[in-house]
């Protein structure tokens, strides 16, 4: 009878991940490895192609590039400024000339002059990505907790419970968050006066704004991992360890979750670019620094330099992001390592 | 569907269609949602049917009003009545959101079936393609695009539908593989058709039939792209009525004037929730129907 049983929570991948035996740790490295390279790959394809658009962007803009990259016609750069632009650039040359001259400086950081900022682009990004990047993290932590939470907390165990989990979770993916973050704003800004409306350094700052974008990220993710949470309480394995003596709750944070989580992994290298919607509003709505927000001003200051500056750092972001989640996605499916 | 179904029954007499009906009892969320879009496509028909007060009637002594039973929604800066507003809005909004999920749908079908069935290179060049733009969040390939045309209603469209391309593109392409490799597309090569038959007759219309639920879903998803823009201020410009422009507008008052942003925002999420849950439901339908 235990016999039976260990072999059907073998059926459970995550429930004892222990390392295979010593003789195929080598050659399930290689595949790893390999792996990582193809991912590797597409990513700098990926980085390429998001220059070249930029470059497609510069010329298809109305009026001179050379204007463009000094800093945009609301300037009004000089014409020893234009010319000097037009040296560095070799725009007087031709197109496929002047793409190649365009990456050699991409790849040198040479991302141009902010003329709404006044300094080098490249400056404004590194002063800006920081608080982005912290806001996006708090957000996507904020997200997995709650997405996670409704899954363990109303999955299975009243169907009145079960309805009303969902019913929130599509509430929460419909929101859009600028009126999300004008009713919390209206709410915990003004009425209750608990957190500062606008701007505010530190945790307390931080707060309204990351909820704003957790929010529908959770919503996404939790209609995920519910159907897979789902799926997994219907298992063998769940049998087995409820056979076992094992508690609702011990199932479902020890075996179900596990199954969960996969899923909603995969999502989250989707849910970076959302993030990234998501970002550019509620940091104009809140008044925060960020790269969200250095992108509105780019567009609405026209300051071309700064807006393909900004979207070159947020595809950096987002494939960084997609690599973190590949090897992430490798550490919780032990299937992947396998060597087959 | 299920309401039609019932009507069949009944004059056939039908009693196994009878029984279908009842098991398929339409769920009240999809009646609310249903009875929801009634309503705003009576906005968009015929709004002053609706609303008593004209959207652009300016009232310099009423201006800043709270939601009351003569405002129902307030009154915004100038002294307009919201709720007339948001009911005028109705049709340029919804004519944004329904423009740029058809052009988007469009385009991804077109992308989508020439890699499915142009050959491995298109394929792959195509596949390579989409993996960029979708490295892009859709809002940046808006902005780019906003960069590119400047901000109007034409550009909104445009940037919403063509942000939202990649991701129909692809799913249009798996189905069309999908569909591709099926029993009844070699029947129909077995039977001896021509190649462009088989593709206009057998594989688009089944590899298209997921685009009816993909578009109710995709309406929701547009007008709240392109109100987010809107709100950014890269939208329609002010005085007309659009629930974007009226966002945006209503952000200058955000501490003093909740029901300026509160009510046009309110009217765009419910509009997300009744396309997914009709979005939803006709998907289950669909689905059903595949298993049967």
């Amino acid at each position: 009878m235990t016999t039976t049983l260990r072999t059907l929570d073998a059926l459970d991948v995550f429930a004892e991940a222990d390392p295979p035996q010593a003789a195929t740790v080598a050659p399930r490295r290689g595949r790893l490895l390999r792996r990582f390279q193809s991912h590797l790959l597409s990513a700098v394809f990926v980085m390429w192609g998001a220059a070249t658009l930029t470059f497609g962007v510069l010329h298809l803009m109305p009026g001179n590039a050379a204007v463009a990259i000094a800093g945009g016609a609301a300037s009004h750069p000089s014409h020893s400024q234009i010319a000097a632009v037009t040296a560095q650039y070799g725009l007087n040359k031709p197109l496929i000339v002047q793409y190649l001259i365009y990456l050699e400086q991409l790849l040198r950081g040479h991302l141009g002059y902010s003329s709404s900022q006044q300094m080098a682009v490249s400056t404004v990004l590194l002063q800006n990505v920081g608080p982005t990047l912290l806001l996006m993290g708090s957000a996507l932590a904020l997200a997995w907790v709650l997405a996670l939470a409704s899954s363990v907390l109303t999955v299975k165990w009243t169907r009145v419970g079960s309805s009303i989990g969902s019913g929130l979770e599509v509430l929460g993916a419909s929101l859009p968050s600028y009126w999300l973050g004008i009713v919390l704003l209206e709410v915990f800004a003004f009425k209750l006066r608990w957190f500062p409306a606008t701007g505010g350094s530190g945790l307390v700052g931080l707060v309204l704004p990351a909820v704003t974008l957790a929010i529908p990220l959770a919503g996404f993710l939790a209609q995920v991992t519910r159907e897979e949470f789902e799926s997994a309480l219907e298992q063998p394995f769940i049998t087995t360890a409820r056979a076992r003596g094992m508690g609702d709750w011990g199932v479902r944070i020890r075996h179900a979750l596990r199954h969960a989580i996969l899923p909603g992994l995969t999502l989250s290298g989707w849910a970076i670019g959302s993030l990234v919607t998501g970002a550019v509003i509620v940091e104009t709505l809140f008044s925060r620094q960020g790269l969200g927000n250095m992108l509105l001003v780019g567009i609405t200051q026209q300051d071309p330099p700064l807006t393909l500056g900004v979207t070159l750092i947020v595809a950096l972001v987002y494939v960084v992001a997609n690599l973190t989640v590949d090897g992430l996605y490798l550490i919780a499916d032990p299937r992947l390592r396998a060597t087959a | 569907m299920a309401v039609i179904d019932g009507n069949l029954g009944l004059l056939l007499g039908d009693s196994e269609a009878k029984a279908k009906t009842q098991r398929q009892r339409l769920p009240i969320a999809v009646v609310l949602a249903a009875l929801y879009l009634l309503v705003l496509l009576v906005a968009v028909i015929y709004p002053s049917l609706l609303a008593r007060d004209q959207p652009l009637a300016i009232n310099t002594t009423q201006t800043f009003l709270g939601p009351s039973l003569h405002h129902l929604f307030g009154t915004d800066q100038s002294g307009r009545d919201v709720f007339s507003r948001v009911i005028y809005g109705a049709r340029s909004s919804l004519s944004i959101g329904v423009a740029a999920t058809a052009l988007a749908l469009a385009a991804g079908s077109a992308l989508g079936l020439l890699a499915g069935l142009g050959g491995r290179f298109l394929d792959v060049v195509i596949g390579r393609v989409l993996d960029v733009l979708f490295a892009f969040p859709g809002i940046l390939l808006a902005l780019l695009f906003i960069v590119i045309l400047g901000a109007n209603v034409t550009t909104l469209i445009l940037a919403v539908g063509l942000g939202t391309v990649p991701g129909y593109a692809r799913m249009i392409r798996g189905q069309v593989i999908s569909v591709r490799d099926a029993p009844f597309v070699e029947a129909a090569a077995v039977l001896g058709h021509t190649r462009w038959r088989v593709i206009t007759r057998t594989i688009f219309p089944n590899a298209m039939r997921p685009l009816v639920v993909l578009a109710t879903l995709g309406v929701g998803q547009s007008i709240v792209f392109a109100s987010s823009l809107s709100f950014l201020g890269l939208g329609t410009a002010p005085p007309a009525p659009e629930w974007g422009a009226m966002l945006s507008a209503g952000r200058d008052y955000v501490a003093t004037a909740w029901w300026l942003e509160f009510f046009p925002g309110a009217v765009i999420v419910l509009f997300t929730l009744a396309t997914t849950a009709l979005g939803r439901h006709l998907q289950r339908h669909f689905e059903g129907k595949d298993a049967a």
